[in-house]
Parts: structure tokens; C-alpha cells; sequence
């Protein structure tokens, strides 16, 4: 299979403790066993909890490039909260980007203390839907959940991620590398959720 | 478990390692047998990596008490002919100066190696000091590795390169090597089998006397880097321009050069060894073209160094134009923490400004429709303290004390996770955040400007294991002045920020032995300093504690315990906590929402169908502190979990 461009660049993008590296580190450990380059840059500093996590991943058949992805060069986005999608892809969606979403909102402390609102999340998702080429919404943290634990919705959205036809790798590889991540019941309920996303997408 | 993938015995295996993982293999396929370190972002997961296998591989891997002792702890396996590994990040650099400073004077052992990393963009530190700068006065080489698999490569040379030069050597490593990862291969595994023993009979003498030998040195390292392969020029035999870069800036130039598609007309050296600066290479690469640029993290430290070379040898070398910046033909891009962190789309610009050719970046039609769109206001994600933390109950105790008090006091900081006690979640509390332990230091200043009309109270905070690491030698200045402050020790058992390793205090090693503890508690009684010990979770109690404390003439510990609360909720089940609907008054309470939107853990949040108050039961740990709080008592904490045991 080839890419519809090299390097193709994937952004995943969370809120500290939503499991951001985790994803990212199945996504590429799976393109790596396939035999591409792959290189990743994680960005969460001193996010303990509640910050911006975001994980650029970028896949070529030709060479290691750097961490990061250029402004506007991102043809993927995987996103786990809607307000950190649309930050993103304002700056680096490029102009085929496609998008898989979780559209639960994550309220950042500045809400919560009422000096800021969060945007209206219907008028979030039609601009997010009128940006992309593509707009898969998954409902990830219910999915999540119905497979055996909330914390699973990043392998919910990885499945999702792999069940999109939009990049060239078979499920397997994904699968290969959840069951080096994790065992026994750990492993049965991300399975669980890997295929409940994988599902969503298709 | 993916993160012994470094570890794997498979020579020749392509995996994905971050930088910090890169790190560890290359230190094992050195045959490394000593490491040491004190947790600092973004290098933690180096000795975490080497700790975890050192049973298996017969090594001996420590965390420090702080980072001048961990250089020392690997200098002794140094010395007894082991190589040895000391890990810090830049901060630390500093702390460990005053020792590193005497070792090209008194020489080593066996390959000594210290890893540095900087932070350019400040993503998990307060500052982005660029440690280069501290290289020439320590008069140690450094080196660069400008990927993961470099990382690796470049740490056996550098053992290498320590035992040829007998000086030690510092690899420096920045966020997007750390924490980036890539396809590396892996080498063969080489454990280090040497049996110690301390020279007795030349020893290591420090003496002015051998400052000459030490330049000698270096002379040698410089010869060693003129066939370095972590030099490495790429191009035309002479090109309209030529790039010199070093670390990962030296990807984003490649990256830059394929963007623009001008590999015809331009040339880039890669920098690995940067100082001593390798003069035949520099002088060589200067005389292909009449314009360089530079492009390296943080400060312009390899653009200046280049520049004085040429300046000593203008008449071989001709004019040449520097683009750098100095120049600012690199801009300083300011981001949301700093201004030192290079990116692919600043080398590109940078490049394209040089070359006059036209670019923009994230220029595009998606660009052109957001320009479009109505301006939507997004609030920003500040990092937040977790629901449960003791330290927003002990903030929450600090800052109603100090306002019971009335006398305008002052609470003083330093780093940690309760650094984040100068932003909203820790509600402003603490006015300074300088290095570790430096609040204390400075409360011991301002506790002495009593005497000279000073008349607020001062409060000092300190966490746990930064007490062990710099907080001492301050407590005990206080003490020995007489200086009227209050010590605040925010003690949840662990080094929390860098993601719970353990201290003196925790009665266990890095390499997961238990060991005998050295108790807060019995230490400070030891010093003879006034102690109270305390709750954070017990608000009530502890703003009247430190009410009370404030009021004492000298300097007054007050030991606040409980245990993190990511920590606690991973190892025990949460009791379970709710609002009691009928009791909230919701808006017509008149507390502003007092649970949400003033003490504002992120597990109370607001029920908008029901007008009242609820909580987030996947976030909330338990804890009970907002049930002490609410002013209507509405909050139910259903299983009083170990209401009086902060979980040590």
C-alpha cells in the first residue's frame, strides 16, 4: 500500500490524562513493525492533568523526519476533545485534512471558574465539519465504557482510527501492539474497545 | 511491556524509542555500570529506563539526593574504573557546577558521561537556559545528537571520546530528542564486567597546577572531533549558502532545504561535537560559501563560538555574511512559554527569507476559509492541580490564613507540582518561583527584615523532596539567624511532578529495594527547629495551625502530609462523594458556586439542567476537603475513607 503523501502527518490531540502518548505510541509502533519510518513528537511538559496534550506522528517510506509538523501540514487529526480539535486544526490542518473526533467536551479549569465559556458544541462541530474533507464523530467515552472502562476511549479512537480506510495498514498491526501493551483482563477490555471504534468507522 | 523495548537483546531490530530511551541503550551497549540522577523533565525516564534493568544487567543505578551528589556518586565509579552515567536537566547542571568544575583538573577513571537535558520552550521547567554556556569554564567537551538514534550512537562515542581525552564529557539533549520517538536500530548489548578499585596511589588531586593539562585535553578531544561521524557537511562543493546547525534544528534544516527544494543550491553541516569547537572542520566548511546560517536551540552559542573563529582567522577564511540570531535573520519565534524552541516552519522561513524565495507557512485554502470564520473565543487549557491534590486544600488553608491574618503576608515557592500555586488552581497563592529550595532561602532573608520594619508574615512552601534536596541548608540559616518565617513542607510522599520517584524519605531505591527512611519529622527535630505536624485535608485545623504559627518569633516548621492524590487513587478505591440536591442552593446560596468556581477542583462541576452543584464521580478521588468546605453543607462523603491517615 502507499501513502497518499509522504510524509503523512497525524495529529492526535487530548487533555493531559486522556492517554495521548498511549495512542500515539500504538499508532507508530504498528507503522514501524510495517517496516515505515516513523518518528514522533510528544508535547505535554508539565501537564499533570487538565493541560493540552498533542502528539505529532509522521509516517515516510523514505527518511526520519523531525518531531514536528509543519503549520497547515497535518492530514489527519485523531481527537479526543473538540475544543482541542478545532485549536489544532486551525494551525495545522492542511487542505485535505480529515478528522476523527470523540465530541465529548473536557472543560478546561478556566470554564469551570466561569471566566471563560466554552464554546456552543453544536456551533464547534459545524465549523469542525465545514474545515475537513472527512468528519468522523465517535462517540468514544460511551464506547469506552460499554467495553469495560472510560479510560480505554484512546484505544477506542485508535480502532476508530484504523477502521477509517484512510491510511495503509491492516488491523492487524494494531491489534499486534495492543497485545504487547497490555494482558490479561487490561488487554480483553481494550481489545473490547479497539474493536467497538474500529466498528464506528467504518 | 512496550517500555523494555530498549532493553531487547536483538542486535540489528528496528523499534520505536523516545530519545530518553535511545539514551539508556547507548549507555548499555557502552558497557555503563554506574548511573545516577536527581528527576528532572525532560531526561526522567533515562535512569528510570537503566534502574529497572540494573539487577539484570549487574549495574548500580541511583536517584540523588540532588545533582551535585549524583555527579559525584558516578565520578567515584569513574574513579574506580567503571563507566559511569550522570543524568540532570539543565537546573541541575548548576547544581552540579561546583564539582564539575574540578574534574578536568583532577582527571577520571573510566569513561564518565553527563547527560544534560535543555528545555528550549520551557514545556516542563521555568526557565530555557541553554547549558552550552556552561561548557567552556568547566572545560569539558559537548556534544549534540540531532535524533533518537543519534542519542544512542552518540552516547558510545562519548564514553569513548571521555576516556581517550580523560575529561568527562556532557551530551546535551533537548525536548524534541527527549520526548520524541523514532524507528531505531538496536546494537549489541555490552555489559560493563570491570571489577572497582579506587588508584590509591595517584589518587585525583584538584591543584591549579594542572590547568595546563586540562587545556591539553581539550587539544585532544578538538583532534578527536575533526574525524567525528557526527560531523557531517551535506551538498554542493560550494553553495550559495551554507547552513550550520546542531541538535534537532539540524532535522528542521534538512526538512527546510526539501520544502524549498533548494538542494542544489544550498549546503548543511551538522554540528555533533560543538565544543571545544572543531576548528579545521568549522574553517574548512566557512571557505565553501560567502553566507551562513545558523540554526540551533536557544541561545546563538554555535553562531557566536563560529564567529570568533573567523574572526581569528579573517585573512584565510575572506568576508562572509552571518545570518543568525544576531542578525535576527532566525527570528526569535515567542510561543506560549518561551522563545528558544527552533521549528521546521522557522528554519523554513529563515531559509527562504536568505534565498529571496517566497514562502508562508501554513499558507493554504484551509487557512484562507478559518480566516473566514467568525472569531471564536477558546479558552486556554492551563495545567491544573488533579481533583484531590493536597496541595490545593493546603493553598486553599494558606491563602484564607494569610488573609484571617490581615497583615498583608507573603507565601514563597519554588518547583514542583505545587509551582502551580502562582497560577488560578493554586489561587495565586505563592508570590516567587526561582530554583529548588529558594523559597526558603528567601523567607529566611525576609524573616530577618523584621528588625528593619518588615511587617508581613512570611510563609515559605516546599515539597517534600525538594526539602531533601535544597531545602536544608536554608532551614537551617533560618534557624541559626533566628529569621521569623514559616517553613511549610508539602509532604505527599513522593517526587510527584516528574512522576512519583521515590526520596530519602520513602524507604525505597531506584532499583526497588527497601531501604531505611530518613523521616521528615526526626530530621527537623533533629535541627532543633520548632515542628507541627499536620492534615492538609483537615482545612478547618490547619488554617488555624498556621494563624497560630504565624504569631511565633522564630522559625516554625509545619509538616503538612498526605499522600498525592494520583498516586493514592492508583494503589486504593475512592470513598464515594456527592452533592445532596435538596440541600445545594444552588445561585440563591450566594457562595459564587464556592466548590466550582472558587476552590475549583475540576471534579465539582455544575449541574446546568438542575441549577446546582454535582460531581464528576470518573474524577473525583474522594477526598472530602469541598464537603469540610460548603458552606450549606451539601456535600455527602459516603465512606469516610481514612479520614485521619494521610495514607503513609
Amino acid at each position: 500500500m502507499t501513502l497518499d503523501f509522504d510524509p503523512l502527518n497525524i495529529i492526535i490531540s487530548g487533555v493531559g490524562g486522556q492517554g495521548n502518548i498511549l495512542a500515539s505510541d500504538l499508532v507508530s509502533r504498528a507503522f514501524c513493525e510495517e517496516g515505515y519510518f516513523v518518528s514522533v513528537g510528544e508535547t505535554y511538559g508539565a501537564t499533570q492533568r487538565g493541560g493540552s496534550v498533542v502528539s505529532h506522528i509522521r509516517l515516510s517510506k523514505k527518511h526520519v523526519y523531525g518531531p514536528l509538523i509543519p503549520l497547515g501540514e497535518s492530514h489527519v487529526i485523531v481527537g479526543f476533545e473538540p475544543l482541542e480539535v478545532y485549536r489544532i486544526l486551525r494551525d495545522y490542518g492542511h487542505d485535505m485534512v480529515r478528522i476523527i473526533m470523540n465530541d465529548r467536551p473536557f472543560y478546561p479549569l478556566d470554564v469551570l471558574q466561569k471566566k471563560n465559556e466554552y464554546p456552543d458544541i453544536k456551533k464547534l462541530v459545524s465549523l469542525i465539519r465545514d474545515l475537513a474533507t472527512d468528519l468522523k464523530i465517535i462517540k468514544a467515552t460511551e464506547l469506552a465504557k460499554k467495553a469495560g472502562h472510560a479510560q480505554a476511549q484512546n484505544v477506542v479512537m485508535v480502532g476508530a482510527f484504523a477502521g477509517s480506510d484512510w491510511i495503509p495498514l491492516e488491523k492487524n498491526r494494531f491489534l499486534e501492539a495492543l497485545e504487547e501493551t497490555f494482558s490479561g483482563t487490561n488487554l480483553e477490555i481494550n481489545k473490547k474497545a479497539f474493536e467497538s471504534g474500529f466498528q464506528a468507522a467504518l | 511491556m512496550t517500555k523494555f523495548y530498549w532493553n531487547l537483546d536483538q542486535t540489528g531490530k528496528r523499534c520505536m524509542l523516545s530519545g530518553n530511551e535511545a539514551a539508556a541503550r547507548g549507555a548499555l551497549e557502552s558497557g555503563v555500570q554506574v548511573i545516577t540522577s536527581y528527576p528532572g523533565s525532560p531526561s526522567v525516564q533515562i535512569l528510570e529506563c537503566l534502574a529497572a534493568v540494573g539487577e539484570e544487567h549487574g549495574l548500580y543505578a541511583e536517584w540523588s539526593i540532588n545533582e551535585k551528589v549524583a555527579l559525584e556518586i558516578a565520578a567515584a565509579g569513574s574513579f574506580s574504573g567503571l563507566r559511569a552515567l550522570s543524568v540532570m536537566k539543565a537546573d541541575g547542571l548548576n547544581v552540579a557546577m561546583d564539582f564539575l568544575t574540578t574534574l578536568h583538573l583532577s582527571g577520571i577513571g573510566a569513561g564518565l558521561v553527563i547527560v544534560v537535558s535543555d528545555d528550549p520552550g520551557a514545556h516542563s521547567s521555568i526557565k530555557e537556559e541553554d547549558s552550552r554556556y556552561l561548557v567552556p569554564p568547566a572545560h569539558v567537551p559537548l556534544l549534540e545528537p540531532s535524533s533518537p538514534e543519534d542519542t544512542k550512537d552518540i552516547l558510545i562515542w562519548a564514553f569513548e571520546l571521555s576516556e581517550k581525552a580523560g575529561l568527562p564529557v556532557i551530551v546535551r539533549l533537548t525536548t524534541r530528542i527527549c520526548h520524541a520517538r523514532a524507528t531505531v536500530t538496536l546494537g549489541r548489548i555490552r555489559a560493563g564486567k570491570h571489577s572497582p578499585r579506587f588508584p590509591v596511589e595517584t589518587g585525583f588531586i584538584t591543584a591549579g597546577r594542572f590547568h595546563p593539562d586540562a587545556h591539553k585535553k581539550l587539544d585532544l578531544a578538538r583532534e578527536q572531533f575533526a574525524s567525528s561521524p557526527f560531523n557531517r557537511y551535506t551538498g554542493p562543493e560550494k553553495p550559495e549558502l551554507i547552513i550550520f546547525a546542531s541538535g534537532v534544528s539540524y532535522v528542521y534544516g534538512l526538512e527546510a532545504m526539501e520544502r524549498l527544494d533548494v538542494g542544489e543550491r544550498v549546503g548543511i553541516l551538522k554540528v555533533g561535537t560543538v565544543w571545544p569547537l572543531p576548528e579545521e572542520l568549522i574553517l574548512r566548511n566557512l571557505k565553501r560559501s560567502e553566507r551562513v546560517l545558523f540554526f540551533e536551540e536557544i541561545e546563538p552559542f554555535l553562531e557566536d563560538q563560529t564567529k570568533i573563529l573567523a574572526a581569528q582567522n579573517w585573512d584565510e577564511v575572506g568576508p562572509i555574511t552571518f545570518l543568525g540570531k544576531r542578525s535576527s535573520d532566525v527570528p526569535w519565534v515567542i510561543k506560549p512559554r518561551g522563545m528558544g524552541e527552533m521549528d521546521p516552519d522557522i528554519t523554513t522561513q529563515a531559509l527562504a527569507n536568505a534565498l529571496n524565495v517566497t514562502f508562508k507557512p501554513g499558507e493554504g485554502q484551509l487557512r484562507e476559509k478559518t480566516n473566514c470564520l467568525p472569531e471564536l473565543d477558546l479558552p486556554l487549557r492551563f495545567p491544573t492541580l488533579c481533583s484531590g491534590c493536597p496541595h490545593r486544600a493546603s493553598y486553599w488553608a494558606i491563602k484564607t490564613a494569610l488573609e484571617l491574618d490581615g497583615r498583608d503576608g507573603v507565601a514563597l515557592g519554588d518547583i514542583g507540582c505545587y509551582a502551580l500555586g502562582v497560577l488560578p488552581t493554586g489561587y495565586g497563592t505563592i508570590r516567587t518561583v526561582h530554583s529548588m529550595g529558594s523559597g526558603l532561602g528567601l523567607a529566611s532573608g525576609l524573616g530577618k527584615l523584621r528588625g528593619m520594619g518588615l511587617q508581613q508574615p512570611v510563609i515559605a512552601v516546599i515539597g517534600d523532596s525538594t526539602f531533601y534536596h535544597a531545602g536544608i541548608p536554608p532551614l537551617i540559616n533560618a534557624k541559626n539567624t533566628n529569621s521569623q518565617c514559616l517553613c511549610i513542607i508539602l509532604d505527599n510522599d513522593t517526587t510527584a511532578m516528574t512522576g512519583h520517584q521515590p526520596h530519602p524519605g520513602s524507604g525505597m531505591t531506584a532499583m526497588g529495594e527497601t531501604t531505611p527512611p530518613v523521616p521528615l519529622a526526626e530530621l527537623i527535630n533533629g535541627l532543633g527547629v520548632p515542628l507541627t505536624v499536620g492534615d492538609p485535608y483537615q482545612v478547618k485545623e490547619t488554617i488555624e495551625t498556621i494563624l497560630d504559627l504565624l504569631q511565633k518569633g522564630a522559625p516554625q516548621v509545619l509538616l503538612l502530609q498526605r499522600e498525592c492524590a494520583l498516586k493514592a487513587g492508583r494503589e486504593k478505591p475512592a470513598g464515594r462523594v456527592y452533592v445532596d440536591q435538596e440541600r445545594c442552593l444552588g445561585d440563591a446560596c450566594g457562595c459564587s458556586r464556592f466548590c466550582g468556581r472558587v476552590f475549583s477542583c475540576p471534579a465539582n462541576i455544575w449541574d446546568e439542567e438542575a441549577g446546582k452543584a454535582m460531581i464528576d464521580d470518573v474524577l473525583c478521588v474522594g477526598c472530602g476537603v469541598c464537603a469540610s468546605l460548603c458552606p450549606q453543607g451539601a456535600i455527602v462523603v459516603e465512606s469516610e475513607r481514612e479520614k485521619n491517615d494521610p495514607g503513609f
